[in-house]
């Protein structure tokens, strides 16, 4: 498999059948889209579907130099039963923790149907030698984990190198074995709508299977309009290719609000077909108990108090 | 030159330190007793109750943990800052329907009762706490701690003081407060929203919303976030019913209407008693 080039507007190579037409982003229209599909009202039916749905795509996350086995095994609790008084509120899709504490979230989860997912690949900033990254996706998948999370080479990509950037993720997919690669772009150090697109067209030609906004280590991470931009991506790749490419959305999602915004986006680009937790995902940790407390004052009609949940 | 035009303020809510509208977009017409429409008023929705319980949550850790001698200055900051004000007050008092006497006795009453709260701050310990006898070898200590959030029913026709007598000695006793106005105290209890802005209260701590008892209490006695609610000015028919839910989930209430005794005060704060083996030296 030859590498990815790109002339003018159009990429080719790498796993592409013939060549693939990236396309610029109207910046205006992009964000007057995102505001007025986040922005939309939900009927209270939709919003009760929309609040399970979100639970069910959650990765609930925790990437912290604090973290300890302790903390991960109470988290994969959570994960697992997320509010402890109703049982019919349903396990969230993945528990997404740093290499080290792969072992410890598979002890928990390995039968529940809740995915152990890591980062991988020098976490956050991606800055070590290919080699130590790869070697590090592979010990993650060794230890159990189902999805691995890497972040692209966005040195390379912002100085044209896509080439590099795709060889990159390529390999991280042959690392991975079976599963499934998500690829963070870090859409807050791109600068521009248009990098973002051209970011997510080379992460999905190079075989990721879902594509991320970011690490959730920067002030600037999961905006509507980079949802709407990246799922517009997945949507045109889609067309183009046959394929289906995930989206994760990750970063500063912490209300129920957001998360039914983002819905609204993903559900009018790509369809109700991506509303699923195969293909949508929350990366987040403060959003789980913002949710529950929603469909708890949906069951009540009173107004919980966030002090009754736990906090991780 | 054109004869100039009046600036007419608006009246708004007071939330977390900011001056939003109601998120419902409702105002609630003000007239004098000549029947004028004299302002438009904010009317808080549900949401925004929400909202300031919010904020009234995230503000009142930091407000407790405040020394109670600088609590007590703030609180002597507001009857500063409204003595200052005292003819913007009394203009809208008198649009609620209040005489020129009965406007400055009720802001004589706001003034002074504020300086007496805020001298109950830094003296709650004293008089409510201290160590108990007790037939055993224990040291038994009992400390008073602030509730957390409370939820104040201030009365519609109570003017200035009806809603700084629940708001003054709620903040001086350490707690973060949302204070419930509509009626007559409309326009006072929305520009009140200034005086507490301006008197250092920290954004959060003091929250005011204008708007119709009968459509927010309910919401706030079964806020499970919501730690002890004042129904002093709750309407009389719907009192036994906000009472019975607050049992619900144990939220504490009272009805103080602000009398100026510890006893009031203490409705603001528990008691916590600690045993301790008398010989650990």
């Amino acid at each position: 498999m030859g590498t990815l080039t790109r002339s003018g507007d159009e990429l080719a190579g790498g796993a592409l059948a013939g060549t693939l037409r990236v396309g610029g982003v109207d910046a205006v229209a992009l964000e007057a889209r995102a505001a007025r599909l986040a922005g939309r009202s939900i009927k209270r039916e939709s919003k009760d579907a929309g609040l399970e749905l979100a639970v069910r795509c959650i990765d609930l996350t925790t990437l912290e130099g604090a973290d300890t086995p302790g903390k991960v095994r109470a988290m994969c609790m959570r994960a697992l039963r997320p509010d402890p008084e109703d049982a019919s509120v349903p396990p969230v899709a993945a528990v997404c923790v740093y290499p080290s504490m792969v072992t410890h979230a598979a002890a928990h989860l390995d039968g529940t149907g809740v995915r152990v997912a890591s980062v991988a690949g020098a976490f956050p900033s991606g800055q070590a030698d290919l080699d130590q990254r790869l070697e590090e996706i592979r010990g993650a998948v060794a230890d159990g984990a189902d999805e691995i999370d890497i972040v692209i080479n966005r040195g390379a990509l912002l100085s044209g190198r896509l080439d590099i950037v795709h060889d990159e993720v390529a390999a991280a997919k042959r690392a991975c074995g079976d599963a499934h690669l998500k690829t963070i772009l870090e859409t807050g150090e791109l600068g521009s709508y248009d990098a973002i697109r051209l970011a997510s067209m080379v992460a999905m030609a190079a075989g990721s299977d879902v594509i991320k906004t970011s690490t959730g280590k920067l002030p600037v991470a999961a905006t509507p309009p980079t949802a709407l931009c990246m799922a517009e991506a997945i949507r045109d790749y889609h067309r183009h290719t046959g394929r289906v490419v995930g989206l994760k959305l990750a970063g500063g999602i912490r209300t129920s609000k957001q998360a039914l915004g983002y819905l609204a986006i993903v559900a009018e680009t790509l369809g109700v077909h991506w509303l699923h937790p195969e293909r949508l995902r929350f990366g987040a940790s403060t959003l789980l108990n913002d949710v529950v407390l929603q469909m708890r004052f949906r069951r009540t009609g009173r107004y919980p108090r966030p002090g009754d949940l736990p906090v991780d | 030159m054109s004869e100039r035009v009046e600036v007419a303020k608006t009246y708004k809510l007071f939330i977390g330190g900011a001056f939003p509208r109601s998120e419902s977009g409702r105002t609630h017409p003000v007239r004098d007793r000549r029947d004028r429409l004299v302002a438009h008023v904010a009317w808080a929705s549900r949401k925004d109750l929400r909202d300031a319980v919010r904020a009234a949550r995230a503000a009142q850790a930091a407000w407790a943990g405040r020394t109670a001698y600088n609590r007590a200055q703030i609180v002597y900051r507001i009857a500063e800052v409204l003595e200052g004000r005292r003819d913007q007050f009394e203009a809208e008092l008198r649009v609620g329907g209040m005489t020129s006497r009965a406007a400055r006795a009720n802001l004589d009453a706001a003034i002074d009762g504020s300086v007496y709260w805020a001298g109950f701050a830094d003296k709650l310990e004293q008089l409510a706490g201290g160590v108990n006898p007790v037939a055993g070898p224990f040291l038994n200590v009992s400390q008073t701690i602030p509730l957390g959030v409370c939820g104040l029913a201030c009365p519609d026709d109570g003017g200035v003081s009806g809603m700084l007598g629940l708001v003054c000695p709620a903040l001086a006793a350490g707690n973060a407060v949302v204070a419930v106005a509509g009626g007559r105290s409309a326009l006072v209890s929305s520009t009140l929203g200034e005086v507490l802005a301006t008197s250092d209260v920290p954004a959060g701590v003091a929250n005011v919303l204008t708007g119709d008892h009968a459509a927010l209490l309910g919401w706030l006695v079964d806020h499970a976030d919501v730690d002890m609610v004042d129904l002093t000015g709750a309407p009389a028919d719907s009192r036994a019913d906000l009472e019975a839910r607050t049992a619900e989930n144990l939220t504490r209430w009272a009805a103080t209407g602000g009398a100026e005794h510890l006893g009031t005060i203490m409705e603001f704060r528990d008691v916590r008693t600690v045993w301790h083996p008398a010989r650990i030296l």
